[in-house]
């Protein structure tokens, strides 16, 4: 069993090289170099070992929901700096630049095999999934929007945790979209959350762990602490394959493990299940 | 250019005004009153009630059923320990999941018996551990907010030392939240935060100036409802003027919310958190 070591791996060659004119991705799987946009127009999946690379969200939105049927809310809304933090804005700027999104998270609703559904896909490239402000708001927008509409929500984790810029703004997002689901929820409606690599901190201590049903990619890293805190907290290797989804279901934390290219069709079964009354 | 001038300004500012590293070393102090020494001022008739009917009993966060003046009321509070051997026993105050599994059993019942449930915050952190993930730390977190967010009776949270992170905000999602002076509130230490971001665990000091995470700070932002001032030599041998404060504000807080109707109080708290949509 080598998933831990293959998916941290993943993790750190996804790290997007600098000033070349061709991004480029390593493939932790076999080794082998290859141009960024042929491997995310393969959903984001290396073409020689099938390893999962993380995949940009509109490509996850394009792959998932029914062509053309995604309609975007709250595309606009950007990070303030409410800190003042030192080095924050410049940093905004370049994810920006970097990752072509406005923030870490896009919203919206879309059908899935014709099935209406509110969606939220969160980016690990942009500032690695991080929960700020914006981040949160956007989650409680979706959830308040699914809530009045009446449509089940699917949420796709991607994150490094809470933002720490944003400071105490970043944790209270644990909270208010605590409340948004809560308040989903109890009108009866369904939460599915789509585990992708990474997902840990504040977004796994909220909302990624309240779904009716959660579901998770393969060899993805989840988990609250990250694997590097946990080494220091406890001074010793951490066993083979830990905090990857496999050990996840292992440990009765989630409900199935769904490959990449098998999603679409899951949620749509899901989806199925508990709209006919 | 002009970024890196202006905040070297506003962190000196606040630096000179408020010494946010001080008040966090403040927050650590080994003679600090902690949750039980409260437990033992604040209420009367105490009744511990332990474990989470699952794995064990966590001390790092008690549980009990006690007398607030004339109140039945559920504590919940994280627990440190003074000396070293309690302090262990305690694993510092960094619960498990059987203890935040243990919390939500209280806060069941609190709704249960329409008890108004009091938590005392002080942690650095849920623990960061292999067992504890195991047992999924991120869950029972998640879980505990939820059972937060929809108990259809009062919660007050007070903060009176260390608020770290996930594993404190976990207990403070009320509809009162009260802060002492020399307590923090923070998404993560000063010296997680300069070990990442600057990449130097020894600039915890500008880290925690930075964070904004004193009380007066969470105070202007209004996420913290009241700050209750700490006298001149406050510990756990001198803490008769805080524990009347404090006494004081719940009692107030108290005798209001209790009026307020539980669905209506439940929602008042949801538009409370979703209005606070940062600066
Ligand atoms: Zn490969």
């Amino acid at each position: 069993m080598k998933l831990f070591s293959e998916s941290i791996e993943v993790e750190n060659a996804a790290e997007r090289p600098k000033d070349d004119a061709l991004e480029k991705l390593h493939c932790g799987g076999c080794g082998k170099d290859m141009i960024a946009d042929i491997a995310h127009a393969n959903d984001s999946t290396c073409p020689y070992c099938g390893a999962l690379f993380r995949q940009p969200a509109y490509k996850r939105i394009e792959m998932i929901v029914d062509s053309g049927s995604f309609i975007e809310i709250e595309r606009e809304a950007e990070s303030k700096d409410p800190l003042s933090f030192p080095g924050y804005k410049t940093k905004i700027a370049s994810e920006k630049t970097k990752s072509n999104m406005q923030e870490g998270v896009i919203i919206g609703k879309a059908t899935i095999k014709g099935q209406r559904t509110a969606i939220a896909v969160m980016d690990s490239y942009f500032m690695m999934g991080s929960m700020g402000t914006v981040v949160g708001e956007k989650i409680v927008i979706i959830a308040g929007f699914a809530t009045m509409n009446r449509l089940p929500l699917i949420i796709f984790c991607a994150s490094g945790g809470a933002r720490m810029q944003e400071g105490i703004h970043s944790l209270l997002q644990m909270s208010r979209t605590t409340i948004a689901l809560a308040r989903h929820s109890e009108q009866k409606l369904l939460h599915v959350n789509v585990l992708t690599h990474p997902t840990t901190g504040g977004v796994t201590a909220s909302f990624a762990m309240q779904g009716d049903i959660i579901i998770a990619e393969p060899k993805s890293l989840i988990g609250f602490a990250g694997p590097r805190v946990i080494e220091q907290t406890v001074k010793d290797k951490l066993p083979e394959g830990f905090q990857t989804s496999e050990y996840l279901l292992g440990k009765g934390l989630i409900d199935r493990i769904v490959d990449r290219k098998d999603l679409r069709d899951t949620l749509a079964e899901i989806l199925g299940l508990h709209c006919k009354r | 250019m002009t970024n890196a001038t202006n905040n070297t300004g506003v962190g000196a500012f606040t630096a000179n005004k408020e010494k946010p590293w001080e008040r966090v070393k403040n927050a650590r102090k080994e003679n600090r009153p902690q949750a039980r020494d409260y437990i033992g001022k604040l209420f009367h008739g105490v009744f511990e009630v332990k474990g989470d009917r699952c794995f064990g009993d966590d001390p790092a966060i008690i549980t009990a059923v006690a007398w607030f003046e004339n109140w039945p009321v559920t504590v919940i509070g994280q627990q440190k320990g003074h000396t070293l051997e309690e302090r262990m026993a305690c694993n510092f105050g960094m619960p498990h999941p059987e203890g935040y599994r243990k919390s939500i059993r209280a806060l069941k019942q609190a709704e249960k018996f329409s008890r108004p449930v009091i938590c005392l915050v002080d942690t650095p952190g849920a623990f960061c551990g292999i067992e504890a993930e195991e047992r999924g730390q991120g869950l029972i977190i998640a879980e505990h907010l939820r059972a937060m967010a929809t108990l259809k009776t009062s919660i007050i949270s007070i903060i009176i030392g260390e608020g770290g992170s996930g594993g404190a905000l976990a207990l403070s999602l009320s509809d009162r939240l009260i802060m002492l002076e020399n307590s923090y509130f923070s998404v993560i230490s000063p010296e997680g935060c300069a070990s990442i971001l600057f990449k130097d665990s020894s600039l915890a000091q500008e880290a925690a100036e930075n964070l904004k995470l004193t009380a007066s700070d969470l105070k202007t932002f209004n996420i913290v409802d009241s700050v209750i001032k700490e006298p001149e030599g406050f510990d756990r041998f001198n803490m008769d003027k805080i524990v009347m404060d404090l006494g004081r504000d719940i009692k107030r807080t108290l005798r209001r919310l209790t009026r307020i109707k539980p669905d209506r109080l439940v929602e008042k708290r949801h538009e409370k958190f979703l209005g606070m949509r940062g600066l």
